[in-house]
């Protein structure tokens, strides 16, 4: 089902998508910008594009008043643990939803998630409450958790999609020749499934890295992750824009670069089933 | 080694009841195939016995011993499955080592035992390429060579070559064949290909709808089908079955004659009709005859030789010893 495609056509589609692509890229780029200009360029009335004396103060400021990497590190466990710990739960639950399916399974599923429907301010005060109770203020454990909790729905949704996919009668071979569950899961489904886990891991890590409600809310100072690094030099007065893109870019730029190299297997995750 | 007894076994699916009572007996060493056709229940059958259905009731016994609830990998039994169902990211070497590892054998002995299934199965050259580096029969022989690696006390196999071409069917037909008079195992195939299940089997089992229609050895189903469904599913080209007048003077509801069971010329005979198509295999011709007046159509197997053509008008006489009478209800008059 091959449409001829004009070179005329091919090339409105090429703009089309790049003029989409920019405007989607335009606020980051913006950021990006800002981070190398001079408070006084930065809030610049009309705004100066290009020409502007490129300078890296901002970063030597930035690097100078916070400890970066220990943000950096903290972002890095809370996403990464939150991710591993999501995957061990996620896969026993969608091995069971797509291959032993319970006249339930679908309202699990939904129901699932619904929770993210959920405004997370509505439980803000309950979970505030239960990490006090729990001495898990402020610490990154607590924060794996809660992460771990708030992500979960999606994994085992798309887990799910990937498991659906493979044919059960491989399965049914592995456990004829003599394989118990674990070891289904572990040698066949698993490897299997490698390159779903891997964009679920990737997607996950990003929304985990991402995140800002809840990591701004339950840390303060020992735990918090490049979200609340961010956030300290947003400032109601003074001139913090330049230094506030500067942070901004160093907190974006490692998952950035991770999504740069990873975007084929991350396409193929987002679409994955969509056609068949 | 290798003797299943079924005990009364059902299986419903909701409301559906797939396998009505049946019991079933499968000697050791025998093979037997499973076969009617698709949604009789054949497969789901096999399904109960390798433990990756559960039986609604009854009981299921492997060499003596209940297995009804024993999980699929505690039988003892190795499968064969349709689709191959090879581990794709595996070489072929540890698809076939896989059944061995699963049961921690000394890994010298797994060697020993992978190296001797790929010379037997001619996988050598392959073993370690990955399963979509291999053909159609390739594949097949590494799944069988999944299967015996481990000694099974029976193997299953369901509809294997179904999708392999014609001429490596008849090929894997023949190996499966020799496979079996070489291990002396019990096997258990089902198919929908009556030619298959006539060329290899010890002991036909004939399902329909879940019920077992007849058990029989090959040529006894041919001989001595107990009934219409058995008399015309068994036997290619199929039997040709008559009622109305000429059912009746026979003292029948209905009256078959197989193809290669009349006589045929141009002169005389009992039955007078006219040639439609003529389908010549070489050594056999086989003639539709029309305006019989007995049905739409009658075959009959002529001599490769047989010289007739479109519109000639033959006779038909069936050989009297070879003709099957059934009552009302389709059963064969003893």
């Amino acid at each position: 089902m091959s449409r001829a495609v004009t070179p005329r056509r091919k090339l409105i589609n090429t703009t089309i998508a790049w003029a989409i692509g920019l405007l989607i890229f335009f606020p980051i780029l913006w950021t990006i910008l800002t981070s190398f200009k001079t408070e006084g360029q930065a809030i610049a009335s009309p705004p100066i594009f290009l020409n502007f004396d490129w300078t890296l103060e901002n970063y030597a400021v930035v690097m100078e008043r916070s400890n970066y990497m220990r943000f950096l590190w903290n972002s890095i466990i809370i996403a990464g643990g939150s991710t591993i710990l999501g995957l061990i739960i996620a896969v026993p639950a969608a091995w069971s939803m797509a291959f032993v399916p319970s006249k339930r399974t679908k309202d699990i599923l939904l129901w699932m998630l619904s929770t993210k429907m959920l405004p997370a301010v509505g439980v803000l005060y309950p979970i505030y409450l239960l990490f006090i109770e729990l001495g898990l203020l402020d610490s990154r454990t607590g924060l794996v958790i809660v992460m771990m909790l708030i992500n979960l729905p999606i994994i085992v949704w798309m887990l799910y999609t990937y498991f659906r996919e493979i044919p059960g009668e491989i399965l049914e071979a592995a456990r004829m020749d003599g394989a118990a569950l674990r070891q289904e899961v572990l040698y066949i489904l698993t490897p299997m499934a490698i390159p779903g886990i891997a964009s679920t891991m990737l997607l996950n890590f990003i929304l985990a890295w991402n995140e800002a409600f809840w990591t701004l809310n339950l840390t303060a100072a020992k735990a918090a992750p490049l979200t609340a690094f961010i956030a300290s030099y947003s400032s109601p007065e003074g001139l913090f824009y330049a230094k506030l893109s500067a942070a901004s870019t160093m907190a974006i730029a490692p998952i950035l670069i991770l999504g740069w190299f990873s975007q084929k297997q991350l396409v193929r995750g987002l679409t994955f089933g969509a056609v068949k | 080694m290798g003797q299943i007894t079924l005990e009364k076994v059902t299986k419903s699916f909701g409301d559906v009841n797939v396998i009505p009572p049946l019991d079933l007996q499968i000697n050791e060493g025998e093979f037997v195939v499973f076969v009617g056709p698709s949604g009789c229940g054949k497969s789901t059958l096999l399904r109960l016995i390798a433990g990756l259905e559960d039986v609604t009731s009854g009981a299921i016994k492997i060499d003596g011993t209940d297995a009804t609830n024993l999980p699929p990998a505690k039988r003892g039994l190795a499968m064969v499955f349709q689709s191959y169902a090879l581990y794709p990211h595996m070489s072929v070497r540890k698809n076939i080592a896989f059944p061995l590892k699963m049961a921690k054998m000394d890994p010298a002995e797994q060697e020993r035992r992978v190296n001797y299934a790929a010379k037997v199965l001619n996988l050598t050259d392959y073993i370690d390429r990955r399963p979509g580096q291999l053909s159609g029969g390739q594949r097949q022989r590494v799944a069988i060579g999944r299967a015996i690696v481990r000694e099974p006390s029976a193997f299953l196999f369901d509809e294997p070559l179904s999708n392999l071409d014609a001429s490596l069917r008849v090929n894997m037909r023949l190996e499966i064949s020799e496979l079996h008079n070489s291990l002396a195992t019990t096997m258990i195939y089902v198919t929908h290909d009556q030619v298959e299940a006539m060329t290899m089997a010890d002991k036909i089992v004939v399902l329909r709808a879940g019920n077992i229609e007849q058990v029989g050895s090959p040529l006894e189903l041919y001989r001595n089908p107990r009934n219409t469904f058995v008399a015309g599913f068994i036997g290619s080209p199929n039997m040709n079955l008559f009622s109305g007048a000429a059912a009746a003077e026979h003292g029948a509801a209905t009256i078959g004659i197989r193809p290669e069971h009349m006589d045929l010329s141009t002169e005389t005979g009992t039955w007078k009709g006219v040639v439609g198509v003529a389908e010549h295999l070489g050594s056999d011709t086989f003639l539709h005859i029309h305006e019989t007046g007995l049905a739409e159509m009658v075959t009959v197997r002529a001599s490769g030789e047989f010289a007739v053509k479109h519109g000639d008008t033959v006779y038909l006489t069936p050989q009297a010893d070879k003709l099957h009478k059934f009552d009302k209800d389709g059963l064969k008059i003893a």
